[in-house]
């Protein structure tokens, strides 16, 4: 137990400390692909983490999750496409759609369990994804080109890289916080309490559906801010982001790093987007290389790659 | 009859063509033990499940302390002072045994929309929650997770789940279903205590355990009551005896 813990502890410290020191490392050596890569991989890991708290802690399935990516980013996209500019604005008004669309699709699909609850969770985001694309207004299929990013006066500089990746990072790790705070409090236990046996939470009084709601809408809304960030680094938002394919690449993520762990999410994530990356290298058929890997990390490592650690470490 | 604190008026419950409860009413009243005893398939835990909210019936009323509850969610019920065990254990299989009842107080110590202080923390419900293991003779295995207790452990912390609810009624569905000799004495001890502080009613097949503890007792047969009364007049009853030995045609004709 001990040699486990310090070992994912070990790793945790690692990652962070790798993460924070990145644009450093960028600098010296010059290397700004990294720092894009990177930038792009603390967003996902954000909205990987975000759908943890649903499925690994709340064990609600959601298949829908990447609509908020779209929400988030069409949002930022559509309020400068008409002349709002400010990230005071736009990032707020991001929030307050994703959680409004995380009520609705919660408000009905919490009705409903297992197999059910992920088809509707799908069929909402799909249902989005169809409606963005046809606004031909903003682009429809072809997406919207975001020409300036969202300006917080002279708060950040998104336009700078460093600057954005520290507030993406900072995004990252304050959602991470806030997740352990939630899953430690009374609401997180209740949430944890509802996926381990829902019967008994109601025969001792909870009313489960408000408190699964409420751990939804957390959830989505916390995605929509990864949507705005990822909407700012692209310069782009297009309806492909929200596809359901997105999701599922959210779901490999969370299940690869580590369903119901704090960080398995965010490694998950980093593993997941670099592997893509250097297969993508290798070969065009990357995914026929990944698939298997997943295959395996799913079969043999119960737990995700924070489960298989701590396996290991206890020998 | 003293203060009646549960009312079952003519409950009805269909499962397709199965009449599992047939027409039944049933009184409790304030501080008695009262056992609902009856054959295989007799409706009991269907009963049960009725008056805990997990079934809603086809027709009939239940009313609790005075209040009309026949259609109202599990947690509502358990919001206002009904409490139940379950025949096949039903816990938090992750959480540990002092997390399983910590939950329970917490259900009832406001609403849980505390996003912030860790819980694990908070005095107040730990407290409660050691205080209900203790009451049950759990309390050095606060620490451990259910799904490696044992099985009459889990049988106790089922009651000390439902005790830290602070309930005025406690239905329990077979505590001592599965239970050893020596664990099966220990719940009735346990249960000769809490009688002092709470109504309960008991669903239990140990006959001895129920002719020991309860005030009174009310037979089903078919999901129907055949006899109610002190556990000496249910003792020397005809009918209750033919159900006993099986030869239910009789009692189906006198019914």
């Amino acid at each position: 137990m001990i040699a486990s813990l310090n070992a994912r502890t070990a790793l945790v410290a690692l990652v962070a400390a790798g993460l924070l020191l990145l644009p450093l490392y960028s600098s010296i050596t010059g290397n700004i692909f990294v720092l894009t890569l990177f930038t792009r991989i603390v967003i996902f890991a954000l909205a990987a983490a975000s759908l943890n708290l649903i499925m690994g802690y709340g064990g609600m399935m959601s298949f829908g999750h990447a609509a908020y990516l779209g929400i988030g980013g069409y949002a930022v996209g559509i309020l400068a496409n008409e002349g709002i500019g400010s990230g005071f604005i736009q990032w707020p008004v991001a929030l307050l759609v994703s959680a409004l669309f995380a009520l609705a699709v919660g408000a009905l699909s919490l009705r409903t369990r297992g197999v059910y609850f992920i088809m509707i969770t799908l069929a909402f985001a799909q249902m989005a994804y169809y409606i963005v694309s046809g606004l031909a207004r903003y682009g429809g299929d072809d997406g919207l080109t975001i020409y300036k990013r969202s300006d917080f006066g002279g708060l950040i500089n998104l336009s700078s890289r460093v600057q954005f990746y520290y507030l993406c990072l900072a995004c990252l790790f304050g959602g991470v916080y806030l997740i352990w705070r939630i899953v430690n409090s009374r609401f997180g236990l209740v949430v944890q309490g509802l996926r381990s046996n829902e019967a008994r939470m109601q025969a001792i009084g909870f009313p489960a559906n408000r408190y699964r709601l409420v751990c939804f809408v957390i959830a989505g809304t916390m995605c929509g801010l990864a949507g705005a960030l990822l909407a700012n680094n692209t310069d782009f938002v297009s309806p492909a982001v929200m596809y359901w394919t997105r999701s599922g690449d959210l779901m490999v993520m969370v299940i690869l790093g580590g369903m119901g762990s704090l960080f398995g999410p965010v490694i998950g994530a980093i593993v997941y987007l670099l592997l893509e990356e250097a297969l993508s290298q290798v070969t065009e058929y990357w995914a026929l290389i990944m698939g298997p890997l997943l295959l395996l990390i799913v079969l043999f490592g119960r737990g995700g790659i924070v489960g298989l650690l701590g396996r290991l470490s206890r020998g | 009859m003293a203060d009646r604190l549960l009312c079952v008026e003519k409950l009805v419950r269909r499962f397709g063509g199965v009449l599992a409860t047939d027409n039944l009413s049933l009184e409790v009243a304030k501080g008695e033990l009262h056992a609902i005893i009856g054959p295989n398939g007799a409706g009991k835990t269907t009963l049960i499940s009725q008056l805990t909210g997990q079934l809603l019936p086809n027709s009939g009323t239940i009313r609790f302390a005075g209040q009309d509850i026949t259609h109202l969610p599990a947690w509502r019920r358990s919001a206002l002072g009904l409490a139940r065990s379950f025949q096949i254990t039903s816990l938090l299989p992750d959480f540990t045994a002092a997390d399983n009842v910590a939950l329970a107080a917490q259900a009832h110590n406001g609403h849980s929309f505390h996003f912030w202080r860790a819980a694990r923390k908070e005095s107040q419900l730990r407290n409660a929650a050691l205080a209900a293991l203790k009451r049950v003779g759990l309390e050095h295995r606060a620490d451990v997770v259910v799904s490696k207790l044992s099985h009459g452990e889990q049988r106790e912390l089922e009651l000390a789940v439902a005790l830290a609810t602070k309930p005025q009624l406690l239905l329990l569905d077979e505590p001592m279903a599965g239970l050893g000799i020596t664990e099966s004495a220990r719940m009735v001890t346990l249960l000769q205590e809490l009688r002092r502080e709470v109504t309960i009613v008991l669903v239990e097949h140990d006959m001895e355990a129920v002719f020991a503890l309860a005030d009174r007792i009310t037979v089903l047969v078919y999901g129907r009551v055949i006899a109610s009364g002190a556990p000496a007049a249910i003792r020397s009853n005809e009918e209750v005896k033919r159900a006993y030995l099986g030869d239910q045609h009789v009692v189906t004709r006198h019914g």
